[in-house]
Formats: structure tokens, sequence, C-alpha cells
């Protein structure tokens, strides 16, 4: 490959554009300089400490790490995504599953279909991308669901009321909860090359691949990224959804008594 | 035996008691009307009567037997409850009263709804309106007519017709008349005083969730 080789000297060069964005902020008065630097300070090392572990990880050519990795990765997601769901019973376990499911199907259909390897380098960067995706799209999923269950409680209530089960009395919000995490993907999808080059494409050109491959890459990664959503979200507002409603089938009471 | 049966019931909420060691009886064929002030608890009373919530002292019993105890799905199917704000969904008038054979797995009956909307002066056209160019009372009639396409045992009424004109208020008022003579028990929570005298047989103020007073009427 021949692009994409940066020397140490020019990386300590560069830094002084945040030199510049530190006078900047001293002479406006922006009281930004200790922020910027802690998070530029920040920013490197944890670059750095990934770049190290990734070469390791790839060196290692073993598939149980990758696994395990992936793994790690998909349990951070959840993590960060039940903190949007804090209505929701188990949101973490749900979390993990609805984004493990998402990730481990797509990531099946293309390991078998040939698209890609099962080897660190490729699947590591991929999952990253859709997991972190799916995460987005079921924080959302869990906000709309929480806010639906609130905002359209009479209307739940007088769907039980008329004789109707959990999965029926929520289903029009469960539909509406599931658009709600997926449109995001979907719209980006739409725009995609038009309003912005995707970060991944930019990278793979940038290291030398050719616009025709990188393109390539990318139209896999948007249809990796709609099917991740789509399980992700499905799952995710299947599983919590009854956690709005007691044993008793009643929508649960927003205030404790 | 009592087909419901309130035994010192008391519902609490966010430290306020709402319902108060209620106890009352309803039997079969019943018309009770319950009145009483804006906040007195009556809503929460019909709640309480359809497992919608569960008391937090005392009991209900439904035929003899603890409400906590049975299928709180079929027993809505058998006490059922029509909201005091007839919130609808959806798209049009048809998703609303296409509900109740849908959570039954059962194709809807079009000649079953077109003859029960009729029965409140609407007609087929209404099914394919859109629901938020309504107006109140139409509303409020489609809520009924979605309540009583299958015929509960008991119906409980929360100001069913608020939002009618006298003409429409009357049509449902002997709708409902025809259902109890059936044997449908009717709860009606109403704030209208001939209304609350015109056909039932027993009349409940119900103040600061308590009953204050029954009074045998006819
Ligand atoms: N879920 C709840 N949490 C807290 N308070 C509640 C809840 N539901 C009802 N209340 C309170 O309980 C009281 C009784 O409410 P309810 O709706 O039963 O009154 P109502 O007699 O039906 O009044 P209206 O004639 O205005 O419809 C009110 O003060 C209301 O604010
Ligand atoms: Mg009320």
């Amino acid at each position: 490959m021949n692009g994409a080789k940066i020397s140490d000297a020019s990386l300590l060069l560069a830094s002084s554009l945040v030199v510049v964005s530190l006078l900047f902020s001293y002479f406006q008065k922006l009281r930004l300089e200790k922020e910027t630097l802690v998070s530029v300070i920040r920013a490197v090392v944890q670059l750095f400490a990934v770049g190290y572990v990734l070469q390791w990880v790839f060196g290692l050519r073993s598939p149980a790490v990758t696994t395990l990795i992936l793994l790690l990765m998909i349990f951070n997601a959840a993590f960060n995504a039940a903190k949007r769901g804090k209505g929701v019973r188990n949101g973490i376990l749900i979390s993990y599953l609805s984004i493990l499911t998402g990730t481990g199907a797509t990531l099946s259909v293309l390991v078998l279909s040939g698209a890609i390897r099962y080897e660190a380098n490729q699947i590591i960067p991929i999952g990253g991308m859709i997991i972190s995706n799916a995460m987005v799209a079921i924080g959302l999923c869990y906000r709309q669901l929480a806010g639906n269950f609130k905002s359209r409680r009479t209307e739940v209530e007088i769907k039980l009321s008329l004789g109707a089960d959990l999965l029926p009395a929520s289903r029009d919000i469960l539909r509406d909860s599931i658009r709600t995490g997926m449109i995001p993907t979907i719209d980006s999808t739409k725009t995609l090359g038009i309003v912005s080059l995707p970060g991944m494409m930019t990278g793979l050109i940038l290291a030398g691949t050719s616009p025709l491959m990188a393109i390539r890459y990318q139209i896999l990664v948007t249809f990796m990224m709609l099917s991740t959503t789509a399980i992700s979200s499905f799952l995710a507002c299947f599983l919590a959804y009854r956690n709005f409603f007691n044993g008793r089938k009643q929508l649960d009471d927003g205030t404790s008594g | 035996m009592a087909q419901i049966a309130f035994q010192n019931v008391s519902y609490r909420r966010g430290g306020k008691e709402i319902v108060k060691n209620l106890s009352a009886e309803f039997a079969p064929g019943d018309f009770v009307s319950i009145v009483g002030p804006s906040g007195s608890g009556k809503s929460t009373f019909l709640r309480l009567c359809c497992h919608l919530i569960s008391p937090t002292g005392g009991k209900i019993l439904f035929h003899g037997k603890d409400m906590l105890r049975e299928n709180p799905i079929e027993i809505r199917k058998k006490i059922r409850y029509c909201f005091q704000e007839p919130v609808l969904w959806g798209n049009t008038v048809e998703d609303n009263v296409a509900f109740p054979y849908r959570i039954r797995n059962r194709k809807a009956d079009r000649e079953k709804i077109v003859s029960l909307l009729s029965r409140f002066h609407m007609d087929e056209s209404c099914l394919t309106h859109d629901v938020k160019s309504l107006s109140g009372g139409e509303k409020q009639r489609i809520a009924l007519v979605r309540t009583l396409l299958f015929e509960p045992e008991v119906l409980l009424l929360d100001e069913a017709t608020s939002a009618l004109d006298a003409d429409n208020a009357e049509l449902v008022e002997k709708e409902i008349y025809r259902l109890n003579q059936k044997g449908v028990t009717v709860l009606w929570v109403t704030h209208n005083d001939a209304q609350s005298r015109k056909y039932a047989n027993r009349l409940l103020t119900i103040e600061n969730g308590q009953i204050q007073s029954r009074e045998e009427l006819k």
C-alpha cells in the first residue's frame, strides 16, 4: 500500500494546529484552553493505546480473542444503551441480547457468503461500526418506548380495557419505537456519498484503496448497519415492552405508591 | 350472590388515599348511577372494577371470587370500561372498531358494526373517516360502539354523554337502557342530575373516595 504513512515528525508538526486553537481560545476568552488540552491529550493516549492493542490482536490471528473482543464491545454498547432505558428492567441484558443477535446474524451472513473473513483486522473495525450503530438505535428505541408509554397511556389502557393482551395493547407503540430506532440509519443511507463521505470510506481512500473498492466496502457496511439496526431495534423493543406492565397486566403507574 | 362486591376497598397512590375503605355490592341487572364532585374518585372506582388497577387494601369479588386471582383479560372482557376520554387510535374509524375483533382473532363483522353505528346515528361512510377530523361527540359515540361490539356482562360508563347534544345523549341513554333490560349490569358515572335518575335503580354519591349516600330509585 502506498498511501497513509505519517511519520512521528510530521505528526508532531501537525500538533501545532492544537496551539492555534489554544491561542484562539485564549485571546477570545473562550476559557476552553484547559478542556482542549485535556481532551487532546486524552484522545492521543486513547488512540495510541487502541492502536497498540489492535496491532497486538491482529498479530495473534486468534479467532477466540477476536470473538472475545467482539463480545466485550457488545457489552460496552449494551451498557451504554441501557442508560437510555431507565424505566427498563434488565436493560443491560436486553440490550446485550439484542445487539448480540443483530451483530451475530449480520456478521454470519457476511462471513458465510465470503464477503469478509473472520479475521481480527476485518471483524473488529466492521463489528465496531455496526455495534455502535445498533447501540444508538436501541437507545433511541428505549427513549421512544418510555415516552410513548407515558404520553399514550390512555390509549394503552383503553386497549387493555377492551380485553387486549399486552402485545396487542402495545403493538402501535412498538411499531413507532422500532421505526424511531431505524430512521437515522435509513436517513443516513439515503444521503451517503452526497452529503458526506463516510469516515470509513475516507480512511480507505487515504490509505490508498481505489474509490471503486472503497465504495464496495461502504455498501457492505451500509447493508450491515441496516440489518443490524433492524434486528436489534426489533428485539430490544419486543423484549422491553413488558417491563411497562405489572404482573396483573396493568400499566405500571409512574408514581410510586 | 353479588356480581361485584367491594369489601373495604382502599386505593392509595403517591401518598394519597383516593378510595377509602369502600364497600358496595352490585347484583346482575343493576343500573347504578354514580355521582360526586370532580376528583372524588369516581373514575378510580370504575378502574378498580375492571382490574385496570388493584386495591391497595381490601378485596374486590367477582361472582364471589377474589378478582386478583382471576385472569385480568377475561375480567376486562366481561366487565367493560368505557373511558372518560374517548381516545381514538390509528388513522380511520375502522381501525378502532376493528380492534375488538382483532384481539379475538376474528374477522371484523361489518354488518354488526354498521348496525351498531346506526343505533348511534352514524352510518357506514364514517368508517373511512380520519379520526383526527371527528368532533368530540362523534369520538364519544365511536368509543361507545368500540366498547359495545362484544356484549359485556357489566358495563362501566364514565361520563359517556359529556360531549353529546341532548338528542344524542338521549339516544345513548336509551341504548344503554336497552342493554340493561337484556341483563347487562350498568354502572354509570355522570355529572348530569336528570340523567342519573332517569333509568337507574340506585344512586350512589361518592365524595372523598367514600360512598356518601345510597339512594334506591323507582
Ligand atoms: N395515578 C394517579 N396518581 C396520583 N393521583 C391520582 C391518580 N389517579 C387519580 N388521582 C387523583 O385521585 C383523585 C380522584 O381521581 P378520579 O379521576 O377518580 O376523580 P373523578 O371523580 O373521576 O373526577 P372527575 O369527575 O373530574 O372525572 C384526583 O384527585 C386525582 O388527582
Ligand atoms: Mg373521572
